[in-house]
């Protein structure tokens, strides 16, 4: 947080200690962590857990891109057939087993 | 403001310049930004000489233990680390959340290209790969929200539908918006010179009531539109009443919404006693450091606390950088809930410059991560 500045500030966090956000696991620990309040390394461990794959491998882009795929979780680029938006996020609610706001408030159930 | 045409002026840990006179040979000197971003370079001991002086100085104000020789050890290594930019080790990496849209060019703070705000968040998601995003309107604050909140939900709505990560609504409590000539209330600044303390008061409190009804009413038609979280950012800018509205409206949120994720981000680091009498749940929240303000923003029911260290410009990037982690170490001791610190533009031990320099900036990242054992930037 307050890394909104823009010329090279946010990007320079992202790449030197984020996550990868739909690139990787990112997104999945980031809701984790906000839905369950948990801290990053439980926040891992449950992610983990829920994709059936070990924690170091959560940021492994060639492991979750297939994790992704064959969950239809998302993916960073637009694949043809693959679910984007809030057909990922449904698959993501539950897998993850979590809420995922827009979900319940734009009419898709949970 | 950062010049690269004259030298910076000396810093404290210049014994080993004398030592290297004595001796007559040279030591080996590593490149090392100053709080103001310029480049300069230090020996080895030096720089340590300017990480000790830097928690010693977060242990004295803060009260707070500093770093510990080994974590000392460890941030010099990242300090001398010949490669320009530094990450994490592979296992290591942390949730990042942002403030604002960052590069679009109706948002706050711009970049000036020109796109809308839900494209430039479909870039953050799959061009920059950032773990979560941020909506956020040109003009920053809830009150100034309250009037476009119905457009700022239709563009909340356009995001989710063809999103993925998590997107928080972010702006600041912004308490000074409140007083006259901005707002209804007079101003305080105006009444304390006079001597009109308890009026002074008075009027902080009578402007927090709209600041927490202006935050509960649109964070909630942002929550309501889908939103994934709400930000409160530079919380406390205007002092204790700024920061005491904030919590008064995360409690009312959280009790209307049990799901919503919140996040609270400070302004500074001490919260100023611009009123000075204000208590939450029986603590005066003036003059509170980061680690006791992450505590109350805890019992309030965030979810995740965002400390704000503030950079130093006449010290060097190692002090700095040694005093924020000192102080960030301490706010992820102090509380259970997940600790992202404000690492911006100098916050954090960020030099402050406008062009943030990544060889400073990567070293914050992995040094917050690694050594301060936070969940997140």
């Amino acid at each position: 947080m307050g890394v909104g500045d823009p010329f090279g500030m946010a990007i320079t966090h992202a790449h030197a200690s984020g996550m990868g956000g739909v690139r990787t696991a990112g997104d999945l620990v980031a809701r984790v962590q906000m839905s369950r309040g948990l801290k990053t390394e439980a926040a891992k461990k449950y992610v983990a857990e829920k994709l059936g794959v070990d924690v170091i491998d959560l940021v492994n882009e060639e492991v979750m891109t297939e994790v992704r795929r064959e969950l239809d979780l998302g993916l960073v680029y637009a694949l043809p057939g693959c679910a984007r938006g809030l057909e990922a996020k449904r698959n993501i609610a539950r897998t993850l087993e979590i809420p995922v706001n827009c979900l319940r408030r734009l009419g898709r159930g949970e | 403001m950062c010049s690269l045409l004259e030298p910076h002026p000396p810093l404290g840990g210049g014994g080993c310049r004398e030592k290297e006179r004595r001796c007559g040979r040279v030591l080996k000197k590593y490149y090392v930004r100053m709080g103001d971003g310029y480049l300069d370079q230090m020996t080895r001991e030096e720089i340590k000489a300017e990480l000790e002086a830097g928690t010693a100085d977060a242990s004295d104000k803060g009260k707070i233990p500093p770093l510990g020789e080994e974590e000392i050890l460890q941030l010099l290594e990242i300090m001398t680390a010949e490669a320009k930019f530094v990450s994490v080790e592979r296992g290591n990496e942390i949730i990042l959340t942002t403030d604002g849209v960052v590069v679009t060019s109706d948002d706050e703070p711009s970049a000036g290209i020109p796109v809308c705000r839900s494209t430039g968040v479909e870039i953050w998601e799959r061009i920059v790969c950032a773990d979560t995003a941020e909506l956020g309107n040109w003009d920053y604050s809830y009150k100034a929200v309250k009037a476009v909140v119905h457009s700022e939900q239709q563009v909340m709505q356009r995001i989710l539908y063809n999103t993925v990560l998590p997107v928080f609504y972010g702006a600041m409590p912004n308490l000074g918006l409140y007083t006259q000539p901005d707002g209804p209330v007079p101003n305080p600044a105006e009444l304390l010179p006079q001597g009109k303390i308890s009026e002074a008061r008075a009027c902080q409190e009578e402007a927090m009531e709209y600041a927490t009804r202006d935050m509960v009413y649109v964070a909630g038609l942002l929550y309501e539109a889908g939103a994934d979280g709400i930000n409160f950012d530079t919380t406390g800018a205007a002092g204790d009443a700024d920061f005491l509205a904030t919590l008064r409206a995360v409690e009312i949120l959280k009790e209307k919404y049990p799901d919503v994720p919140i996040m609270v981000g400070m302004a500074g680091e001490v919260l100023l006693g611009m009123h000075g009498e204000l208590y939450y749940k029986g603590v005066r929240l003036a003059g509170l450091q980061p680690h006791e303000q992450a505590a109350v923003v805890q019992s309030a029911g965030a979810t995740i606390f965002g400390p704000a260290i503030n950079t130093r410009t006449n010290q060097s990037f190692p002090w700095n950088l040694a005093r924020a982690l000192t102080y960030a170490k301490a706010c992820v001791e102090a509380v259970d809930i997940p600790v992202h610190a404000n690492v911006g533009m100098g916050v954090g031990g960020v030099p402050m410059s406008e062009i943030p320099a990544p060889d400073a900036v990567s070293r914050v990242s992995k040094a917050m991560a690694e050594i301060g054992r936070l969940d997140g930037l």
